[in-house]
């Protein structure tokens, strides 16, 4: 009775639903209570047990559709005509006698001997159609169809091309159900390692999800208030304000703590060409992760800097992005005029509780790097996190001022990936930045 | 002993029916997730819009079955005690004031303070147990004696610790006391839980529950829940109304109108006797509909084009 069920259980979290054995526990007692005969009812109950979210829920029905979809029923004899032959393989009787209950039985337990749940991408699917059909005893049939008179010969092809196309059917239902989540999987923790300027156009989709992720669980982590303990460090007043009732005597003594402040963010992203890629990312990151911060905003420059919060926040990032980088124009990068920009413009945003995180490659094209404006920012900032795209060992070399930058930031990092991303960003959090 | 409410829940259609009985017209995997969570002794994650009938839920489910009802709604800073128990510490002091005399009378005999201090000790927990403990709506959910329909309200919008604490309650039917102990419900309650999705709630929590989203409804069961909800309003005049407001929502809007709005749009036309849907009208009465001043500047210039779309065999409207 649970076999199918526990099938299920496997397709569903290949589709990507997170189920714990606690809920497919569940499940086997809902269905149980419901029962398997009114697949409505199932469908229903099922639903409610294993799908937690709207999305989920969709997820789920398309799974459970796919899962108890019933095999296309195979191709009826073509006439009614007596059969020209008795049959001799077991394959060419059930044709010939047009036992389709007896076929599909055949082909579904020919499809569980080879295994075919362990299908993993679309090449296979003609190996395991093959493989099945083998089981099923196409030999046989092969060899009684060469033997056999024209008549019994041609309906008997017939049959063998309409079981081919059910057995095929089902190796690709088996593909949608058992494959995609893994595949899905796999290129998600690819996607994740690979460098952010590499990453193809058609997997920002992707990637913009991943993010949103990622983001979404720092943002739940450290978007409560939270406190530390300073073990051993005595807090007098507080002790004293606590043992008022006792006459001041410190019956329960309280020791000092420090919250951890939500951080303030200010994100300056290169955008010319060379940093591009990544500095989407960063924004999303940033923009996803509004609720654990305390205020965010967001510039983009190449020669001129220029705010792009507003954008960012009105906008959705799939048009935001494009606008930012229509707004910061597409030059090259001079280091020394943003910061002297940012300088004029809006260094009243420093206080000692912002973090500035600068984005990009440090090269500003043999124009003058400005470092002292940068000196002169980490004085008022409480810190500056430099992320460069290069490795480490190509700072410095040609146009890069990166080792004249490196000394006024807290933080100078290569950061290429989303993985190195979150890295850096969920540190910053932790220690309330 | 079961009570008698276990067994109205025999099968899918009952509850249906019965929810039916009780003025709420529920779609399947409403029914279904009434009737599991009966028997599988689950709460219920009702999620979805607002005005939608989640609470609505919870009222109907208590009057079919003849349970008490008992609401817990939840806000930011919600403790245990006030969700759950309370000592009452005034009741408290006046006794200790009154026995005051008596404890002279009863340790007055003792020889030495250490007898006295004995014999105090034999009264131990008198000032702690049931008579002097307040309980909150999740206490008395699980010792009301026949079972109950415990309706938690907005849980999305209690704190995270809270949402921790509830764990025990819904898993086992029983919480912990640190004073007297566990309390188990003898019946356990019919559990609700109403989420309007303001923040993401914990895995754990999810675990427990059956998770129900009732999202807006189609225009057949939006129809009976308004023929159910507002008898008098005649049945063209119901058809069309639904049909508008099925229209209305698919517009890019901020706050679609949700079931309750449907149903106050219907009461004011029965109030204001309407029996022709016209787009002077329907612009008067948009505020009964949509709640956000963009959303009514933005469904106004299209209402009449809207109103066409939902009677097609209707000659266009006179504007």
């Amino acid at each position: 009775m649970t076999g199918p069920l526990l099938d299920f259980f496997r397709a569903a979290r290949s589709a990507g639903l997170r189920l714990s054995p606690a809920e497919s526990i569940d499940a086997v007692q809902a269905a149980e209570v419901i029962g398997f005969a009114d697949r409505e009812a199932l469908r229903d109950a099922l639903g409610l047990v294993l799908a937690k979210t709207v999305e989920e829920k969709q997820v789920f029905a398309t799974c459970f559709d796919l899962f108890f979809a019933a095999p296309a029923p195979p191709a009826p004899p073509p006439d009614e005509a007596p059969a020209a032959g008795e049959g001799e393989s077991p394959l060419g009787r059930m044709i010939l006698s047009g036992d389709a209950a007896g076929l599909a039985a055949a082909a579904a337990a020919a499809a569980a001997e080879a295994d075919v749940t362990s299908i993993a991408i679309f090449t296979q699917v003609n190996l395991f159609t093959r493989r099945i059909l083998e089981r099923m005893g196409l030999a046989a049939l092969d060899r009684e169809i060469a033997a056999a008179p024209p008549v019994t010969a041609q309906r008997l092809r017939e049959g063998r091309e309409g079981l081919r196309e059910t057995v095929r059917d089902e190796v690709q239902r088996n593909l949608a159900l058992y494959a995609e989540g893994r595949n899905e999987e796999f290129r998600r923790r690819t996607l994740a390692r690979t460098r952010l300027a590499a990453i193809d156009r058609r997997d920002h989709e992707r990637m913009r999800q991943l993010v949103r992720a990622m983001a979404r669980r720092l943002a739940s982590l450290y978007g409560r208030k939270r406190r530390r303990d300073r073990r051993g460090v005595l807090d007098v007043r507080r002790t004293l304000r606590r043992n008022m009732a006792w006459d001041g005597v410190p019956f329960l003594p309280v020791w000092k703590q420090e919250v951890i402040a939500r951080p303030k963010l200010i994100l300056l992203c290169d955008v010319s060409g060379s940093v591009a890629a990544m500095a989407q990312f960063l924004l999303l990151f940033a923009y996803s992760l509004r609720e654990a911060l305390a205020g965010l905003r967001a510039f983009a420059f190449t020669g001129t800097m220029v705010e792009v919060s507003d954008l960012l926040e009105d906008l959705p990032i799939e048009r935001a992005i494009p606008a930012v980088l229509d707004r910061a124009g597409f030059g090259s990068s001079n280091y020394g005029a943003a910061l002297a920009d940012f300088e004029a413009g809006f260094m009243g945003l420093l206080d000692h509780q912002t973090t500035v995180i600068i984005l990009g490659d440090g090269r500003g094209n043999r124009t003058d790097p400005r470092s002292d404006i940068l000196a002169r920012m980490a004085e008022r900032a409480k810190q500056i996190v430099w992320l460069n795209p290069e490795t480490r060992t190509l700072w410095g070399t040609g146009d890069s001022d990166m080792p004249r930058y490196a000394p006024h930031c807290r933080i100078a990092a290569h950061c290429s990936t989303l993985d190195g991303l979150e890295r850096i960003i969920s540190g910053l959090l932790r220690d309330g930045a | 002993m079961s009570p008698a409410w276990h067994g109205l829940l025999t099968s899918i259609e009952a509850t249906d029916r019965g929810l039916e009985s009780a003025g709420y017209i529920a779609s399947r995997p409403i029914a279904t997730s009434l009737y599991l969570a009966h028997h599988l002794r689950k709460p219920i994650l009702v999620e979805g819009p607002a005005g939608v009938g989640k609470t609505e839920l919870a009222k109907a489910a208590a009057s079919w079955l003849g349970l008490p009802l008992i609401r817990m709604q939840c806000y930011e800073g919600l403790d245990e005690s006030k969700a759950l128990y309370e000592w009452k510490y005034g009741k408290q002091l006046l006794y200790t004031q009154i026995l005051k005399d008596r404890l002279g009378a009863v340790l007055g005999e003792e020889p030495g303070l250490e007898a006295a201090l004995n014999r105090l000790h034999g009264f131990s927990d008198l000032f702690f147990s049931e008579h002097f403990l307040e309980p909150r709506p999740l206490l008395r959910a699980l010792r009301e004696p026949g079972g109950a329909v415990l309706l938690i309200d907005e849980v999305d919008k209690a704190d995270q610790e809270f949402e921790a604490f509830l764990l025990e309650l819904l898993s086992d039917y029983q919480v912990s006391i640190p004073e007297i102990g566990t309390v188990r419900a003898d019946v356990p309650p019919l559990v609700l839980l109403t989420s309007n999705n303001q923040r993401d709630l914990g895995d754990a929590l999810k675990r427990r529950c059956l998770h129900l989203h009732i999202g807006l409804p189609d225009a057949r069961l939006e129809a009976r829940i308004i023929a159910r909800r507002v008898p008098g309003i005649e049945e063209g005049l119901r058809r069309r109304l639904v049909a508008f407001v099925q229209q209305l929502r698919s517009l890019d809007l901020k706050k679609q109108p949700s079931v309750s709005e449907t149903i106050d749009w219907a009461r004011v036309l029965l109030l204001l006797h309407v029996r022709e849907l016209d787009a002077g009208l329907v612009r008067e009465t948009l505020n009964v509909l949509l709640k956000f001043e963009s959303d009514i500047e933005a469904a106004e210039p299209r209402l009449a084009e809207l109103l066409t779309a939902a009677r097609p065999e209707a000659v266009p409207v006179r504007s």
